[in-house]
């Protein structure tokens, strides 16, 4: 939770202030019951009508005072509580986007989900409370202990003596607390990462009928959740009884100390009932405070995994090089890489001449997705260097690196937004423009009927497949890039369609460098070089006539599309 | 290779400080706002909400809540117990200041005659009663948590079975984020709060009706000021009510909101970085956040205006009780001493009173979660299968349509008219430009979603007829959207046919080509494939759906588009196994590469929901039509 603290400093100044309301607002009420006994003792004595409404008019003014303060405290600490939330949360979900995907793979999707809600919803929910829990409370524990000083300073000695065994408790608690509401929110990732995965596999497990399956997955999940929750609780739970178990022998020792000390002469068995009622006060606030406890423990074990986030490295930084007199506008020089020990390509060489067309194919598996990752700077190379103009990508900003690239991946997403949006994509473009990709990305007839207004559905369920990659190549075109990457972008596209979109893309996008990565020849046949690859190396490099003649799993794969082979499925 | 030191510079064109200082700026900006703009905002709220209220809830307050009871009905004893424990436990603290007061009598003898024998036997009495006050209340803690817990078990595993129940067009419209949100906060909001309140609602309760009983006996006229305030104290309360549930309502809506935004965000990470779109995300985020953080602070700062206001009322209630009290005395109406202890009860009877209004408030945020979770439970799920349904065993795999209309809104009419037929073991292909219906007619088959008119029929039976469970039995699917779960390459397939043996799995892989390439993983079949995976692409994803479906014994196989990101050369590779696989099983497949259906049985050329053409490869061809324009377009530039 310290960490987390630093989020609060620009409030202090609001906290002190609405510390200061809160404590006039509880002294207002505090002073009823003593207008109350001067009523009692004073006032009724004397007989007057006139000084018993007065006195009475005065406990209103407290009450009224008591009102205005408590709710003007409780509102400038729920402001503090949504500020600094507002603003942890934004820092999360910043951080997260700037996360490199090697960072994000590590903490995984369903648990940086869980992060950015249900841990920012724990701190808030602290935030508040220990506002409006954590100062009323102490000053009635203060107070209280200051005023049993003052009637019997020995005797309130006893209860000082308390003090460490029960601070000892409440940190004991704490310190144990926290592991194990850790321990919840992992679980609470894998919960969410069930139901997330279900709700996107609904087809499939309906198709295979495996809904029990799934039920029962989710029953083991559910009781992990429920049943560390639990342990959590039974733990935090004992906290209560325990420091009240602690502070009621503190007043067993104070009736019996008490006892000695009226024998002795010392002291009267008046300021003994005052002082247990006194005693009992501090006790309520206790019992308050432990749960406001809990809520630490909670909240500081959800402060940890914010901060685990926050305190991510920066990956990917920008570095100093040297431009190099390349002529080609992409260079691979000597390219090494792997995800884990394991490499995916090795010594990868190969450059694209600005305006050309570089295409990939190659055997699943073979690295080619690697090399697309690689060219944007999504991973860093382990050795060797990518080249963009002549500069090596690391010397770029992400901001310079990615507005030369339009994109469209293997598994591309489609927002929940209009069609507009989801080709405009947030970037500065003209519907003119946007008309314009529409209808090089083959997808007027269906965009026209639907309008550029129409709502795409959630992953873009409302679309076929060969509409949704038309709409990621219409967002690919749109921001007129210098590079056109497509990883396997036109695999739900017809034949005809795919002739199309090539052909357009020459009239209207002439002087594009494109990378294309296929499975289809005719995809990638016309393209000025062509990449064959296999286990993360170049098997055959050239234009489709020059594979063909060369090149014999080129000529295998192209034999089997173009005809000559039969095939089924 | 590096010619350069690294300068290490952050590699985003916005540093965290400035967003954070650019949101510092917003809040101060934000806090000039005054108490009527907020006054105004609320309203606006409320009257939105109302409307929505009479839209879509009717204002079932009362259901929901009897709703939310009858999840702890379930429990009764153990919420009896929990009462129980409760009762006792404030029995045994009203016990303790009587033994102190007994132990303090026995020092009023001032110094020298302190009797240490009834001092010291109260102080055995208080430590065994204390002792005991504590187990019992670390009792209650147990049984409440247990409550809770079972609860919380109940209600979400009622609300997962409940979606998986619910018809594929559900997910088609809901942000998983959003069902999330709800099966965890809105089940958290409800359970943290609910089995606490009823509790201490009961316990109050009780209280409240035993210390108007002592206030009775000892000035009933006192006691009409009761009649005044109580019943104001309930206005305030159900006002109040009234007034934050909206204010809850929005609280939970919005969390879910975000909640939707931020899954689908991180989902799109990459493709949001190719764009260089993290700032412009961020900042579509933190107005949602900004929603979110202000409904809550709505609903927050309004909801904790309760305690004051019925704070208010109880001090008001007892500054008359002591002017009346007083004026009473005046007129010889009411002792000193009976007014003290008036005031003593009414004191008691205030506290619960307040725990009471508090309670309510906080239950209209168990209210407004409870809406949201209530209203996906009320979601229809998939018609029930028709009575004397039939359990299909093995169907010979006839398969006819019928005069098949289709749409998924009634304004864009899809299928029309739609009518084919499929001898057992013949494969048919469907070919036809994107969005023509193709995968429309898989949906329909598998019945993830139900027809307008017309019949499907399998093996003579209308498939409505035929139990759902039983009738996507009859298949084994490949789709386009590879889906693995998170688990073991194992599980992963042998997930549709849990006999499968290790050696049925291997042979499958073998079959399926991706048997090289597991092998040379760390933990081979038993590799966790995580969903960010990077190092498995996605053709080797469709490679390990398609040994999955190898593992099915269905006679029917859909395969949609089941290749399109495996490589030719392997895809040629699992041709025989391919072949095997489709033997003697009615297949449907959905192909752009016209060379893979070439020895279709029948090729349904679709057009705009309907077929316009139909028969084999060689006779299409002859004809000339769509087909043919098809078929042609992909030799069209081969002119090398």
């Amino acid at each position: 939770m310290k960490k987390l603290f630093p989020f609060l400093r620009p409030y202090l100044g609001r906290m002190t202030l609405g510390f200061a309301i809160k404590v006039a607002g509880t002294i207002a009420e505090l002073l009823i019951p003593w207008a109350l006994s001067v009523m009692v003792d004073d006032v009724i004595p004397r007989q007057s009508v006139r000084d018993v409404l007065l006195w009475g008019i005065v406990m209103l003014l407290f009450a009224a005072a008591a009102l205005v303060c408590n709710i003007a405290a409780n509102r400038m600490a729920s402001l503090v509580a949504r500020n600094t939330t507002e603003r942890i949360r934004l820092q999360l979900y910043s951080r997260i986007s700037f996360l490199s995907l090697r960072q994000q793979s590590a903490f995984t999707l369903p648990s940086l989900i869980s992060r950015a809600t249900s841990d920012t919803y724990n701190v808030h929910q602290f935030l508040g409370m220990m506002q409006r829990l954590g100062v009323r409370q102490p000053i009635m524990l203060v107070g209280g202990l200051a005023v049993t000083f003052l009637m019997d300073a020995k005797l309130s000695l006893v209860m000082v003596a308390l003090l460490p065994f029960m601070v000892f408790f409440v940190l004991l608690f704490c310190t144990k607390g926290v592991p194990m509401y850790t321990r919840v929110q992992e679980a609470l990732d894998r919960f969410i990462r069930l139901v997330r995965e279900d709700t996107t596999g609904i087809r499939v497990i309906k198709a295979l009928s495996k809904t029990e399956e799934e039920r029962r997955k989710f029953q083991k999940i559910n009781r992990e959740v429920v049943d560390r929750d639990f342990k959590a609780g039974l733990v935090m739970g004992a906290m209560r009884p325990v420091v009240g178990i602690v502070l009621n022998i503190g007043v067993v020792l104070v009736v019996y100390v008490g006892a000695v000390r009226v024998n002795r002469g010392q002291t009267s068995p008046g300021v003994i009932m005052a002082f247990l009622s006194y005693v009992s006060i501090i006790l309520n606030s206790i019992l308050f405070l432990s749960r406001l406890f809990i809520s630490y423990s909670k909240a500081s074990a959800s402060a940890g995994r914010i901060a685990e986030v926050l305190e991510q490295p920066e990956d990917l930084l920008i570095e100093q090089k040297d431009r190099r007199d390349f002529s080609a506008q992409i260079v691979f020089d000597q390219v090494s890489f792997g995800y884990g020990p394991e490499e995916c390509v090795r010594n990868l060489s190969f450059d694209v001449p600005r305006g050309t067309t570089l295409g990939i194919i190659g055997a699943t598996g073979s690295g080619k997705t690697t090399v697309i990752n690689l060219l944007m700077r999504y991973y860093d190379p382990q050795a060797g260097a990518v080249f963009i103009d002549g500069l090596d990508v690391r010397a770029y900003s992400s901001a310079q690196l990615m507005t030369k690239f339009g994109a469209v991946f293997q598994n591309d997403v489609i927002f929940h937004d209009t069609i507009r949006e989801n080709i405009r994509f947030g970037r500065n473009i003209s519907d003119g423009e946007i008309w314009k990709a529409v209808r090089c990305a083959q997808a007027e007839d269906f965009v026209r009927a639907r309008g550029l207004e129409d709502m795409c559905a959630i992953r873009g369920m409302n679309l076929s497949g060969g509409q949704k990659q038309r709409i990621l190549i219409a967002r690919a075109l749109a921001g007129k890039p210098e590079i056109l990457v497509f990883d396997d972008a036109s695999s739900a596209l017809d034949y005809e369609t795919d002739a199309r979109l090539r052909a357009a893309i020459r009239e209207n996008y002439g002087s594009i460098t494109t990378v294309i990565v296929a499975q289809r020849v005719s995809s990638i046949m016309y393209a000025d070089r062509i990449l064959v690859m296999d286990e993360g190396q170049i098997i055959g490099d050239g234009k489709h006539a020059d594979l063909m003649q060369n090149c014999a799993v080129y000529r295998e794969i192209s034999d089997t599309q173009m005809g000559r082979g039969e095939v089924i499925g | 290779m590096a010619d350069g030191k690294s300068t290490g510079k952050i590699n985003h064109d916005i540093t965290l400080e400035e967003i954070e200082r650019e949101c510092r700026e917003h809040q101060k900006e934000n806090e000039k706002r005054n108490i009527a703009d907020e006054c105004r905002t609320i309203a606006k709220l409320q009257r939105e909400q109302s409307k929505e209220e009479i839209n879509r809830l009717g204002g079932r307050t009362g259901p929901v809540l009897r709703r939310l009871l009858r999840y702890m009905l379930r429990y009764k004893w153990l919420m009896a117990l929990a009462i129980a424990l409760s009762v006792s436990g404030n029995l045994l603290a009203l016990l303790g200041p009587m033994l102190s007061g007994k132990a303090i009598d026995a020092m009023t003898g001032g110094a020298g005659s302190v009797d240490f024998s009834i001092v010291i036997r109260c102080c055995v009495w208080m430590l065994i009663l204390y002792v005991s006050s504590g187990i019992l209340s670390y009792l209650l803690q147990i049984v409440m948590q247990q409550l809770t817990r079972k609860i919380v078990a109940n209600m979400r595993s009622e609300i997962f079975s409940h979606l998986l129940s619910l018809p594929v067009s559900f997910y088609d419209t809901h942000a998983s984020g959003d069902i999330i949100s709800r099966i965890t906060y809105d089940v958290d909001t409800i359970n943290t709060s609910l089995s606490n309140d009823v509790i201490s609602l009961a316990t109050s309760a009780m209280t409240i009706v035993g210390s108007l009983g002592m206030m009775i006996l000892i000035s009933p006229r006192l006691c009409l000021i009761f009649a005044v305030t109580v019943p104001m104290t309930i206005a305030v309360i159900i006002l109040l009510a009234r007034f934050t549930r909206p204010l809850f309502r929005a609280r939970s809506g919005k969390l879910g909101e975000l909640n939707g935004l931020i899954e689908e965000m991180f989902s799109g990470q990459k493709s949001l970085k190719a764009y260089h779109q993290e700032v412009n995300t961020i900042r579509r985020f933190q107005k949602k956040n900004e929603e979110a953080v202000d409904a809550y602070y709505r609903a927050d700062y309004m909801g904790s205006m309760v305690g004051p206001t019925v704070n208010l009322i109880n001090n008001i209630s007892l500054t008359l009780v002591t002017v009346f009290g007083a004026l009473l005395y005046l007129q010889h109406g009411i002792t000193l001493g009976n007014i003290s202890s008036f005031v003593l009860y009414s004191r008691k009877f205030s506290g619960p009173i307040n725990e009471s209004a508090n309670i309510i408030s906080e239950l209209q945020s168990v209210l407004a979660a409870g809406e949201r979770v209530f209203r996906l439970m009320d979601e229809l799920p998939e018609e029930p299968d028709r009575e004397n349904a039939l359990e299909m065993r093995k169907a010979c795999g006839e398969v006819e349509f019928r005069n098949v209309c289709f749409s998924y809104t009634p304004e864009k009419p899809l299928i029309r008219n739609l009518n084919l037929h499929a001898e057992p073991g013949r494969t048919i292909a469907i070919v036809g430009p994107t969005g023509a219906g193709k995968t429309t007619i898989i949906n329909l088959l598998m019945r993830f979603y139900d027809i307008d008119s017309g019949e499907i029929l399998l093996d003579g039976h209308d498939t409505r007829d035929i139990t759902r469970d039983s009738l996507r039995k009859q298949f084994a699917m490949v789709l386009q959207d590879t889906w693995l779960f998170y688990g073991t390459i194992y599980e992963n397939l042998a997930y549709g046919n849990p006999d499968a043996t290790r050696e049925d799995v291997c042979e499958a892989c073998k079959a399926a080509r991706i048997h090289r390439y597991i092998m040379k993983l760390p933990n081979q079949y038993d590799t966790i494939l995580t969903d960010e995976g990077t190092n498995i692409s996605k053709g080797q994803k469709q490679l390990l759906t398609i040994a999955r479906a190898m593992l099915l014994n269905a006679p029917m196989l859909i395969l949609d588009e089941a290749t399109s990101n495996v490589d030719t050369r392997t895809e040629m590779q699992i041709q025989e196994a391919m072949s095997e696989l489709m033997k003697g099983k009615t297949c449907f497949v959905i192909a752009h590469r016209l060379s893979t259906i070439r020895n279709a049985d029948t090729i349904l050329v679709i057009r705009d929901g309907a077929v316009v053409e139909q028969g084999r490869h060689e006779e299409l061809m002859a004809r000339g039509g769509e087909y043919r324009k098809l078929y042609d377009a992909q030799f069209a530039g081969q002119t090398i």
